[in-house]
């Protein structure tokens, strides 16, 4: 017991690594067993997190947890993690969707072996970014997470579809695997040149040092005017993050990729990657960038807002009813990004403290919703191998059971007050209302559509005249599947009604981490 | 259990009622609506207690009933939510307690409960009647049960929910809350059958239409609560100095010059545009009767449109802050005008319709407007009063049309005619037929029209004439009054056309009264039809004035921070309403007196072109398809999509990456294979000859090999050795 | 005197030539078991070597010193320091798994180890060597029997024209760098080759600035150094798969590495004068080869460019003459040898059953051969640069030293990362992942163990200096302290 409280972070850090190679071990032959003590060995860190979670101080200020072990000495990087309270929610979210996504795939036929190692890895490399306080390894997470998922795209993607690229024709899942790692990889360029130049002008990557050291590096270095270096490296860090939110315009490789992905796969890319790119302006962009962060905030919080809306509107405008969910999830990280653009421009006020917590809670909310959609999406899609709006029709009257948990959670995705997305987008747009008024208002437009793509999504698969084909050829949800679901629902729920849970832990946090008084 | 617990428990017994009816009970149809039934009775049983409590008090409306707890942590501060009970509340929890019970009980009769199940039957679909034998072998058709009985239970609880919610709270963003799951529960009850395109439609339209008022009132909320870091009434809208200041301070850039309270209330009225359906966004209301009828009773009446009303009256301190004797706000003119024009744009729609529901439909988009009005100018006790009354008068003539399509369609499946049970030139003579339904609706019908003295309807409309006669607002007076006397024309004709004269169908022949379990929620609420109105008498009223004291009056004006005097009274706005009560109403009778089968509206001869124009309620439908619904959807398919997305950035970053393709191959075939190579093939050609010799020298044996490899390191260790030695 | 542990890695590999060219050619499996038991045992050794380098004392170690041509001051005197150590264990490493991969070699095995092995030799030597002659000894020896290496066993299309082309190539270079050496032979008027005491002749400036290009490029020459990095590609193509490894496993280290030894430690005055151009070309190298390696459509020839643009990283490293360059391009020789050994491995064992290397035309090779593609995938993320593996170690300080020296050099060099990306996951991609054509369907098969063995070896270590760097880092520090004193501090 002494030994896991001292080893808390590292060990939920690496257990994953431990179930991958436990899984090594296992012949692949053996695919239920696989699935099972896969399952089992996810709900470890679980466990560990809600442990985490329990034995977590939200009223001490600082990072807890910590630990510290050197790494490479030479360029004083160190593996160095520790949570605070923004960290935990993203770690919890992350222990939570893991198992739930690893009880989603076992439909997954092909080399399931495979899969669950490569899933492991994923759920390894996003928990570094959340836990890492150095520089050096953040990166080394952020960068190794790609990996596995772009495996699981291409690997286990869908095999239909295919796009055609300058008259040639190419396999789809291929190609938005391809471009969902070049991409993103193309994104980090300038975070990883930005992180080694902060390492040469300060000699760290400790982050909790270059908190107080780099804001108030001055003067000239490397020939260069500090300003501009800072403002540089300021846009290669949001670009990297722009990219992986995505903010718009960097958003295109998302639907993609996401509509690709195997269920679970999408599941965790809507659920967790994405709130790596929030996660990153949270941590990085706004305390080792104040002044630039407040200097460009307007030029972020418009690139939101524009998210907000194409993003809904692109939503609108599918029939591909996965397309549609993940364009959902342009639109609703577009609230992060608004969210954090207006706490930077305003930061230390009330408006900002509210706008960052909204911001907070909006990723873990749509880590819920989007990966619940997701989930459910896939279940329609392994009934009907089809995910076009037009061809399913009145499916309620078969599916009555899934019908009302597609609607609930397509209700909590709408941000219907009762339920989670609620709270977290009236906080974020309470926050941004006094800082950006007009984008506030204009955002306005996106929250809108919002209702429109949802409700075009409920009345494609359920409503409307029975469509005569699916008669017999469609069954209702099953309880493993409800079982996946129903964590997301009550979650979904509780955070509606009583989301102090959990806010007040964001909140402490937001109010030490930003010294905002 | 003290009042304030109770109060906190009045929304939670439906609540209940719609998981226990969606994760228990749904398979067991009675036990289901017992549930719903029981869960009603309970809100309803601690609404009166409430009630009956308050009544004590002294100086109950300066000291409103309120509680609360800390919700979301906001910073260093906490949101709180809570409970606020004041005389506005009670009055609007009285009648939403009672509507709501007699509607949830009909239902069970409109469901036809008790009845078989029909063989064609679907989910998603209306009962198309099942065939019975009886003991003599004779089959019969008669009507089916709704195949999805426990699920209208769970949706109506959850609707009722939502209203209580709030009703009850003390803050607006739990009055959000409730109204946004209203917003829900009218979707899915709209789209109740939702195979039927129409209703699919129609739940969507409903919705968005709402939600478009609704993410203004969100940034109403938004607004107001970081401008005065509170949400609750007693801190904001009911608190002077928090008002006087927001009056003060001018909107955000100072927008159309208003105010600051000004824009937030302005930004909160669209929320009730919305909800109330004022024009311009009352498109979906009408539409809305796709949903079996006790549902739009439960919008019409009990819930959605009156909390769009509740609101504003809410809000009425924000409305006219600022307000110095006797000029309106800019904010109220908007309010006072969006209302006198819908309730005169509505009128003359509802002349037009055929179908009983639609009628209804209009004249309670005009209804609300009459209140709106009457906010717009002031007169707060007026818009509550006519609140009241019209939520009983209007959840009853719902619930009677309901009955009477009940009766035609019973008369439908004996028949087997194939018309539309809905339309009233389908129908006449009920009045013999279905003899309560016919009083009932007689009684609803009047005081809807205003008919004098007796119903509630004319005592609340003939407040909103005086105080707008009073203040003088001549354009709002004249044009409610016109559409006072449309309103009764239309209820003359539809009284005459449904009851009236003889049946023009046989179906309407066979229609038989509606079973108790409909019939009694029918005559609970004539009875409030007639008897709310006693409740706001003016004191100065000829001959019965003062018998029972303008006790309303007293108790909901009370609540607001300065108590408005009641208007003195004046002739001319009673002669005025008498006139056209019953003006109208007699005119309706003698047009449509005598209509025989297949005869067309007699209006339609007599307006020509505007009738078609107003059967197709002014083409406002078609107009928004085309200025909003279809260019949404050309802006998210074509341009967002197709062209922003998949043409201009996607098509950038293939460009690129093609870009990196084509320096790749320039650099390989234009310079590294010509100059690099070249250069290396230059020495490759000048030494072709040893080329050849190791050609030569490869068929040979190992140790040639090693003579060759050694022969050469030998001749370098010679070399250096000489340039060394040499050196020396 | 303490055991010779140096010479015995050194001498082992020709020994066990001879040796080898003593067995009847015939008993090729005989044949094969003394190579890989002499392989085997150098391994162990420097592997030894490895571990029980002092890293806190630092500076040369298991020193050994014979005087030989004492007249000319010539003595067989070798040490390795952090610099070196390493790069004989990569030697070791790669002999070791070249032979496992070469078990198949059927056509004159005895004679293709024995060459192998006199390579072999030469690179070790020339690691270990002190004593300038000494290493230009070591050098010839192991740049000859890649001729005949090439030219006998190597592709039959090409093998001809590669195998002069990359002779000519080296020899030239080394006759360049020799020119220089002596040079400062006579210049020093030490009258010895003893680098050691070279490094305190203090040559004045402007001979070092007039020398100083012949040894670098000389021996930059076999680094791969742009525009001479032609022979490269083209050799590895023509070359049998076992010589690929060692070709750009460890032969291109060592042009890198007597660059670093002779040119920069021994005058740093004429490198600070002359790199600022230098770093250039070398930035040539790591954009063009990326650029160039992504068009290419054979898979040979995209891990070829590929050596161009990593080497590229390595001298690069060297330009910046800062202490994290130089620490980067300490890791990154030893870490882009395993990684290209293991690459060509990979393309030797797909070549083989294949018999074609077009890209386009192979695909769904993981069927037949997992392990093969996870070796070849882990050997693309150290390729890319991904973290977590050895190639992130080693490019970040590189990076980092370009930000301490020429940080618009980065802004470019940066780009070849992505590109890099690009090409390696389209072959993933289309080779092992893609749809499996249909004449490879029945006769593609798995890999011998011995093949997996060799994979496994070299996959862990990248892996392992991947996630701990710890293990490396130091070392190689130590060895960059040294080059920064003669630098002058820094």
């Amino acid at each position: 017991m002494e030994f896991i409280s001292d080893h808390l972070l590292t060990l939920i850090l690496f257990t994953p690594v431990i179930s991958a190679v436990i899984l090594m071990f296992i012949a692949g032959d053996q695919d239920k067993l696989i699935r099972w003590v896969a399952l089992v060995l996810s709900l470890i860190p679980l466990t560990l997190t809600i442990y985490l979670w329990v034995n977590f101080n939200p009223d001490q200020p600082g990072f807890q947890f910590q630990e510290y072990y050197t790494w490479y000495s030479p360029i004083n990087a160190s593996f160095h993690v520790g949570v605070d309270g923004i960290s935990l929610t993203m770690v919890l979210l992350t222990t939570l969707l893991t198992p739930l996504c690893i009880l989603a795939s076992f439909t997954i036929k092909d080399r399931v072996k495979t899969y669950m190692i490569l899933f492991f890895l994923l759920q390894m490399g996003m928990l570094g970014v959340f836990l890492s306080l150095d520089l050096l390894i953040f990166f080394v997470f952020w960068e190794f997470g790609l990996v596995p998922m772009y495996f699981l795209i291409n690997q286990w993607g869908s095999e239909k579809g295919t796009r055609t690229i300058f008259g040639r024709t190419i396999n789809a899942r291929t190609y938005a695997s391809y471009k969902f790692i070049i991409y993103t990889m193309a994104g980090s360029l300038g975070l990883l040149l930005a992180i080694q130049m902060i390492g040469v002008v300060t000699g760290t990557f400790d982050l909790i040092e270059l908190f107080q050291m780099w804001p108030s590096v001055e003067g000239v270095v490397l020939g260069i005017p500090v300003s501009t270096l800072k403002a540089a490296a300021f846009w290669a860090f949001v670009l990297a993050f722009a990219i992986k939110v995505p903010v718009w315009p960097f958003h295109t490789w998302l639907p993609d990729a996401h509509t690709e992905a195997p269920t679970a796969g999408s599941m965790i890319l809507a659920g967790v990657l994405l709130k790596l790119g929030g996660y990153g302006f949270l941590r990085f962009v706004l305390p080792l960038y104040p002044v630039e962060s407040q200097r460009y905030a307007i030029i972020l919080g418009f690139l939101a807002v524009m998210g907000i809306i194409w993003g809904a509107f692109s939503a609108y405008g599918q029939t591909d009813f996965k397309r549609l969910v993940a364009y959902s999830s342009v639109n609703h990280m577009g609230f992060v990004v608004l969210g954090i653009a207006a706490a930077a421009y305003a930061i230390n006020t009330q408006d900002a403290t509210i706008a960052l917590e909204g911001a907070v809670l909006q990723m873990f909310n749509h880590g819920l919703s989007a990966a619940a959609m997701f989930f459910l999406v896939g279940v329609l899609y392994e009934r009907t191998h089809t995910r076009d709006l037009d061809k399913y029709g009145g499916l309620f009257a078969l599916i009555p059971v899934y019908g009302a948990i597609l609607i609930f959670t397509s209700m909590a995705s709408l941000g219907l007050p009762g339920l989670n997305g609620f709270i977290s987008e009236f906080l974020v747009v309470r926050g941004v209302w006094p800082i950006f008024t007009l984008f506030t208002i204009l955002s306005m437009l996106g929250l809108f559509f919002t209702g429109a793509y949802i409700l075009k999504g409920i009345k494609g698969v359920l409503h409307g005249p029975l469509n005569k084909n699916w008669i017999g050829h469609i069954t209702e949800i099953n309880p493993r599947e409800v079982l996946v679901i129903a964590p997301l629902m009550i979650l979904m729920l509780w955070i509606g009604v009583w989301p102090a849970w959990i806010l007040d832990v964001i909140n402490k946090a937001v109010i030490w981490f930003y010294q905002i008084n | 259990m003290s009042l304030e617990s109770i109060i906190w428990l009045i929304p939670v017994p439906p609540l209940l009622a719609f998981f226990g009816i969606l994760l228990l009970t749904f398979r067991n149809r009675g036990i289901s609506h017992w549930t719903a039934i029981t869960a009603a009775v309970l809100s309803w049983a601690a609404s009166l207690y409430v009630l009956w409590q308050v009544l004590e008090i002294e100086h109950f409306a300066e000291h409103p009933i309120t509680d609360s707890i800390p919700w979301l942590p906001t910073g260093v501060t906490w949101l709180n939510i809570g409970i606020y009970f004041d005389t506005l509340t009670a009055v609007t929890l009285f009648f939403v307690a009672w509507t709501i019970l007699a509607i949830f009980v009909y239902s069970i009769g409109y469901h036809n409960y008790g009845q078989p199940e029909g063989e064609h039957d679907k989910p998603g679909l209306p009962p198309h009647g099942a065939t019975v034998t009886d003991a003599h072998g004779h089959t019969k058709k008669v009507m089916s049960i709704e195949p999805m009985y426990a699920r209208f239970f769970a949706l109506i609880g959850l609707f009722a929910f939502g209203m209580y919610l709030l009703v009850v709270t003390d803050n607006l963003l739990i009055l959000f809350v409730g109204w946004e799951i209203m917003g829900l529960c009218s979707y899915l009850l709209i789209g109740f059958w939702y195979s039927k395109i129409s209703a699919r439609d129609a739940m969507i339209k409903a919705f968005m239409t709402t939600r478009v008022g609704d993410v203004f009132m969100l940034l109403g909320i938004a607004y107001l609560y970081s401008a005065t870091g509170s949400l609750t009434y007693q801190d904001t809208i009911y608190n002077p100095e928090v008002l006087a200041q927001l009056a003060s301070a001018p909107a955000v850039w100072g927008i159309f010059g208003l105010s600051a309270a000004g824009l937030i209330g302005l930004l909160l009225f669209f929320g009730t545009i919305g909800k109330s359906a004022q024009w311009p966004l009352h498109v979906w209301l009408p539409d809305a009767m796709e949903g079996p009828t006790p549902v739009s009773a439960m919008i019409h009446a009990a819930t959605m449109v009156s909390a769009g009303i509740y609101l504003i009256i809410r809000i009425f301190p924000l409305l006219s802050a600022g307000m110095e004797h006797g000029h309106l706000t800019p904010t109220m003119i908007v309010v006072a005008f969006i209302g006198t024009f819908t309730a005169l744009f509505a009128a003359t729609i509802a002349v037009a319709q055929k179908d009983i529901k639609r009628v209804l439909a209009y004249s309670t988009i005009s209804q609300l407007g009459f209140m709106v009005a009457a906010v717009g100018i002031g007169a707060y006790v007026a818009a509550a009063f006519h609140l009241v009354t019209h939520a009983f008068f209007k959840a009853l003539l719902f619930l009677d049309s309901g009955s009477v399509i009940h009766g035609v369609e019973h008369g439908v499946m004996y028949t087997d005619e194939h018309i539309d049970p809905q339309d009233m030139f389908n129908m006449g003579g009920l009045r013999k037929k279905m003899p309560i339904t016919f009083w009932t609706f007689l009684i609803g019908g009047l005081a809807l029209s205003g008919f004098p003295l007796v119903v509630a309807g004319f005592w609340s409309k003939d407040e909103i004439f005086a105080d707008a006669f009073a203040h003088r607002y001549w354009a709002v007076f004249i044009a409610l009054a016109i559409a006072a006397f449309l309103t009764a024309f239309y209820t003359g004709r539809q009284i005459t056309l449904t009851f009236l004269g003889k049946a023009r169908t046989r179906a309407a022949e066979h229609a038989h009264e509606s079973s108790w379990v409909m019939t009694v929620p029918l005559i609970v609420l004539a009875f409030f039809t007639i008897s709310v109105g006693w409740a706001g008498i003016p004191a100065d009223f000829p001959l019965i004035g003062g018998l029972i004291p303008n006790w309303f009056h007293e108790f909901v004006g009370s609540s607001l921070l300065e108590h408005p005097e009641a208007v003195e009274f004046s002739f001319v706005p009673l002669l005025t309403s008498l006139i056209v009560a019953l003006g109208g109403l007699t005119l309706g009778y003698l047009v449509y007196r005598k209509v025989e089968v297949d005869e067309p509206d007699p209006l339609a001869k007599v307006l020509g072109p505007v009738y078609t124009l107003l059967e197709n309620k002014y083409y406002f439908d078609e107009l928004y398809s085309y200025i909003f619904v279809r260019p949404a959807k050309w802006v998210s398919v074509s341009f967002s999509y197709y062209f922003l997305d998949r043409k201009v950035i996607d098509g950038l970053l293939h460009v690129v990456g093609m870009f990196v393709g084509i320096v790749g191959s320039f650099l390989r075939n234009y310079i590294d294979k010509p100059l690099v190579n070249g250069l290396g093939d230059f020495v490759g050609e000048s030494t072709k000859k040893i080329g050849i010799q190791s050609r030569l020298i490869q068929s040979g044996r190992v140790q040639q090999y090693m003579i060759v490899g050694l022969a050469t390191l030998a001749a370098f260790v010679v070399l250096i050795y000489y340039l060394v030695v040499g050196a020396r | 005197m303490q055991f010779p542990v140096l010479s015995v890695i050194a001498f082992t590999p020709i020994v066990a030539a001879i040796f080898i060219l003593l067995i009847p050619s015939d008993r090729k499996t005989e044949i094969r078991a003394a190579a890989l038991a002499a392989a085997t045992f150098a391994l162990g050794l420097s592997v030894w070597v490895y571990f029980s380098y002092d890293v806190q004392a630092s500076g040369y170690q298991f020193v050994e010193r014979y005087s030989w041509l004492p007249q000319l001051g010539i003595s067989y005197f070798v040490g390795v320091d952090g610099m070196s150590a390493p790069l004989v264990l990569l030697a070791g490493l790669v002999m070791f798994t070249g032979v496992l991969i070469s078990w198949g070699v059927d056509d004159r095995p005895r004679e293709f180890f024995a060459f192998l092995f006199i390579l072999a030799t030469g690179v070790f030597g020339v690691f270990i060597a002190l004593d300038l002659f000494m290493l230009f000894f070591f050098y010839e020896i192991a740049v000859f029997p890649m001729y005949l290496l090439i030219a006998i066993w190597g592709w039959k299309v090409t093998r001809e024209y590669a195998a002069m082309k990359l002779t000519l190539y080296l020899f030239i270079g080394s006759v360049i760098a020799l020119v220089g050496a002596l040079g400062m032979y006579f210049a020093s008027g030490l009258g010895t080759f003893d680098m050691i005491a070279l490094e305190s002749a203090n040559f004045t400036a402007t001979f070092q600035k007039i020398v100083f290009p012949f040894v670098f490029f000389g021996f930059a020459i076999l680094g791969g150094i742009f525009p001479f990095h032609n022979w490269s590609p083209d050799g590895h193509v023509a070359a049998p798969t076992a010589v690929s490894m060692f070709h750009a496993g460890v032969l291109m280290k060592l042009g890198a590495f007597a660059a670093l030894r002779v040119g920069i430690m021994l005058l740093p005055e004429g490198a600070k004068f002359h790199m600022s151009w230098i770093i250039i070309l070398t930035l040539v190298n790591v954009v063009y080869g990326a650029f160039i390696a992504f068009v290419q459509t054979d898979f040979k020839y995209v891990i070829g460019f590929s050596s161009v643009s990593h080497m590229g990283l390595v001298l690069m490293g060297f330009a910046t003459l800062t202490s994290d360059g130089l620490l980067g391009a300490g890791v990154q020789m030893f870490s882009h040898g395993i990684m290209t050994a293991l690459f060509f491995a990979v393309v030797g064992m797909v070549y083989d059953q294949a018999h074609t290397r077009e890209i386009p035309k192979l695909g769904g090779v993981r069927i037949a051969m997992p392990l093969v593609a996870v070796a070849f995938i882990i050997g693309g993320l150290v390729s890319m640069g991904m973290p977590g593996f050895s190639g992130f170690v080693a490019e970040f300080p590189i990076f980092m030293g370009l930000w301490d020296s020429y940080p618009w050099i980065a802004w470019v060099a940066v780009i070849s990362i992505v590109i890099t990306a690009a090409y390696i996951i389209r072959i993933i991609g289309k080779v092992f992942f893609g749809k499996i054509p249909e004449e490879f369907k029945e006769h593609l098969h798995d890999v011998r163990a011995l093949d997996k063995v060799a994979l496994v070896v070299l996959s862990a270590v990248l892996i392992i200096v991947g996630i701990y760097p710890t293990i490396m880092v130091p070392m190689v520090q130590s060895g960059v302290e040294n080059v920064l004193r003669l630098l002058g501090g820094a």
